[in-house]
């Protein structure tokens, strides 16, 4: 039998002003079946590089483990790049566009991209299945988000590829050459359809390295390159830690290097390249402010900073990771949120009803343990509703901090996992004030019902991408991209082209 | 006796107001035949500091002024070095131009702050748009000054390169503070006092002379500083990319061994104004 938060009526006369309503919970009472998703992922045991069009053993010899974060059982084998492999795909990249790429048609370029979007969409389910296991996110979104927006991407740009007159108005544009980029570990598949797409639609060249712990659909891609006939070396993909990544963004032929990742390591990569002539993208952390006004449809709110936060375990730069809400508001708007909470479902990421699967990495995991002890210790008020977790597999409880102040360093730092740091604020002003005072700048959502409001909080937002009662929307067209230490430089729509050609 | 005419001392223009360094420091200028003309401000690493507070109070009333407004000003601005190109031109022979050079140095920068007075209203029509996405949802892209610009003004073409590097940056509402060229220093305190009596609040545009050894490692990580433009040699392109990197800074140099042509078309463009432009992009849904 379903039951009630509370044994009282649930009647709304029954309710004192302000309180919120009472809320289905079904807890333990109902026995939950399992809906596993079944479809087979067709992992091979070993994947090599992708280097010259061919799947190549790396010189080193050596592969490291592909672990599921669900249940920590090795998925594959990946081979170890070092910079001599790292370097064949930088000639083999030249080569292709020397030869092949560099000179071909736009009109070409574009049905060799519409192939991959295409051959995408007809694996899909198969590619959501190896997304989930191989980095933890929840079937429902690779399923219905990671994979559908990365064919779309490869739709999009390809449409681009013949019509590049028209992303310069009053310029000629023409492609960089060949270009180096490293990706994270939280959209795998998604961040590669976001960097290949448009590099590719320009006419440039590609190495690209995927994250350690997500190299498989990656690969998985290549496979799909081939399938396409995509000719050889004009994508390029090498697998391996930090060291391959640095290999990548240093070597001689990159004529523009992009990276998505911590704005601590884009630094380092900044600074590493300060003495070349190298074009830069950076796509780095985020501290996101999610600001929920008096006028606010509430319950769609915490709807919003639900998804703002939890989509993906929070493992998005872009999460709307601080909660302001006006203090009129906030004790409705943190008892609806808890209770909210209290009926996601956390665990196996490959069942349909998952919505928290795993977090990405055992690191990922002691960072994030790390600093919510650091909020507890510095005297914010923890939640964690009651779920059980597997008892295998890296995961974490859904966690709301609230009595958090600007200087907590859960409200500063990017934690990037299921925690959510609440703060309140008075005037329109005491909001932007706060939403702005970070070293970040990437993303801010706001609730309210007031048209001019949200035109003014546009404005004042510093940050590239703001939600105006939605979250964590996403579109090949829309571009996307940070302010200040979050980065430079845009993903999608004609801005994003920009980035990756140059002006005649 | 013919008279003793009054020579003036150069001051820099900085926060709407003419300084000279808090050092108290200056280096001679001497004019074309090589006699002493002038001691210039030697500006120093706390100016450069006062210089961006200066154009960070200044920054948020710049933004926020009509395009339309911001175009008349930087209009008006082209009127006052009409009405005054004899003084400029003084200031140019000054540094060794010919007559008819700084003529055409002068009318050329005339020309060129009259493009971008036209790009102030219009600039966004070409670089923003309307997203079409695949969700019920608004969404729509627009630009925003990035803030406070650096730049860094080369030797030569001492009026047009630095109104050519200061004209794009403030059209779209960023602020500037500028190092102008150390060999010909001169032209920019005139077009300081220019800039005084043209509608430019004051704060918006910032001139510093002196040198670049001493002030390019402060342009580099200056944290309020969000770009940095103009042009630099090798050694400090990597210096300035370097300190940039620690707060995620727009850098964006020409190369002091590749000379820009300050009077070719191409050193006029649309995408110099993009260059110190942030994209912001606003989703919401359409429903009722």
């Amino acid at each position: 039998m379903p039951t009630l938060t509370e044994n009282k009526s649930s009647r709304p006369a029954a309710r004192s002003a302000g309180r919120p309503l009472p809320e289905l919970i079904f807890g333990d009472l109902w026995a939950y079946d399992p809906s596993p998703e079944t479809a087979d992922a067709k992992l091979k045991p070993r994947y090599d590089l992708f280097i010259g069009g061919k799947f190549v053993a790396p010189s080193t010899g050596k592969y490291f483990d592909s672990i599921n974060p669900a249940n920590e059982t090795k998925l594959a084998e990946i081979a170890q790049a070092n910079a001599a492999d790292v370097d064949a795909a930088y000639q083999a990249a030249r080569k292709a566009y020397d030869n092949v790429w560099g000179k071909m048609s736009g009109r070409e370029r574009a049905k060799y991209i519409y192939r991959i979007a295409r051959l995408l969409q007809d694996r899909a389910r198969e590619f959501a299945v190896a997304e989930t296991m191989d980095g933890g996110k929840p079937i429902k979104e690779s399923r219905d988000f990671d994979v559908p927006m990365a064919a779309a991407h490869f739709f999009y740009h390809a449409g681009w590829a013949d019509k590049l007159d028209y992303v310069a108005p009053g310029r000629k544009v023409a492609p960089l050459g060949v270009v180096g980029q490293v990706i994270p570990w939280n959209f795998p598949l998604l961040m590669l359809a976001w960097k290949l797409a448009p590099a590719l639609a320009m006419g440039n060249c590609i190495v690209i390295k995927p994250a350690e712990t997500t190299s498989i659909t990656a690969l998985k891609l290549a496979e799909l390159l081939q399938d396409a006939g995509l000719p050889a070396g004009v994508v390029n993909i090498v697998t391996g830690f930090g060291d391959t990544g640095a290999a990548v963004m240093g070597h001689a032929i990159a004529a523009k290097v992009a990276f998505t990742g911590s704005t601590e390591v884009g630094k380092i990569i900044m600074r590493s390249l300060a003495g070349t002539d190298k074009k830069m993208t950076m796509e780095l952390g985020g501290k996101a402010a999610n600001i929920v006004f008096d006028d606010a449809p509430i319950d769609q709110a915490v709807e919003g900073i639900v998804n703002g936060i939890f989509f993906n375990q929070g493992h998005v730069c872009c999460a709307g990771s601080r909660l302001l809400v006006q203090e009129t508001v906030a004790t409705e708007v943190l008892a609806k949120l808890k209770n909210r909470i209290k009926v996601l479902r956390v665990g196996d990421p490959l069942d349909k009803n998952t919505d928290i699967g795993a977090i990405n990495s055992k690191e990922q995991l002691a960072t994030i343990e790390r600093l919510v002890a650091v909020g507890v210790k510095e005297g914010a008020t923890m939640f964690q509703p009651a779920c059980k977790l597997p008892a295998k597999g890296y995961y974490f409880r859904p966690t709301v901090f609230s009595g958090v102040s600007m200087s907590h360093r859960i409200a500063r730092e990017e934690i990037f996992g299921p925690v959510l740091s609440v703060l309140t604020f008075r005037t329109v002003d005491e909001a932007v004030e706060k939403a702005n005072n970070t070293a970040y700048g990437l993303s801010a959502g706001v609730w309210t019902d007031k048209g001019s409001r949200i035109l003014k909080m546009s404005t004042e937002l510093k940050a590239g991408v703001v939600w105006a009662n939605t979250y964590n929307k996403f579109d090949p067209t829309s571009p996307f991209g940070g302010y200040k230490e979050s980065g430079f430089g845009r993903e999608g729509g004609r801005q994003g082209l920009l980035d990756y050609c140059q002006l005649v | 006796m013919p008279r003793l005419p009054i020579t003036k001392t150069p001051k820099v223009y900085v926060g709407g107001a003419f300084i000279r360094s808090e050092s108290a420091r200056t280096f001679p200028l001497k004019d074309a035949a090589g006699n002493f003309f002038a001691n210039i401000p030697q500006c120093t690493r706390k100016d450069l500091r006062n210089a961006v507070e200066a154009a960070a109070k200044a920054g948020p009333g710049w933004a926020r002024r009509t395009p339309y407004n911001r175009g008349q000003i930087i209009y008006r601005l082209g009127e006052m070095l009409e009405a005054r190109k004899a003084d400029m031109a003084d200031a140019l022979l000054i540094g060794g131009a010919s007559k008819s050079a700084a003529a055409k140095e002068i009318t050329a920068t005339i020309d060129r702050l009259i493009y971008y007075a036209g790009w102030a209203d219009k600039y966004e029509q070409v670089l923003g748009n309307v997203n079409p996405v695949a969700s019920p949802h608004f969404n729509f892209t627009v630009t925003e000054p990035m803030g406070i610009v650096g730049l860094l003004a080369p030797e030569e073409a001492p009026l047009l390169a630095l109104v050519s590097l200061i004209a794009p940056a403030i059209t779209s509402g960023n602020t500037v503070v500028a190092l102008v060229s150390t060999a010909q220093p001169y032209p920019a305190i005139v077009l300081g006092e220019m800039l005084a009596t043209s509608d430019l609040p004051g704060g918006v545009v910032n001139l510093l002379t002196g040198f670049r050894k001493e002030l390019v490692p402060t342009f580099a990580t200056h944290t309020h500083l969000r770009a940095i433009g103009g042009v630099a040699s090798a050694d400090e392109r990597k210096a300035i990319k370097l300190g940039a990197a620690d707060s995620v800074k727009r850098v964006k140099l020409s190369k002091t061994e590749e000379p820009v042509d300050w009077f070719s078309g191409k050193a006029q463009s649309l995408y110099d104004v993009r260059d110190t432009l942030e994209f912001k992009t606003t989703w919401h849904p359409i429903g009722a």
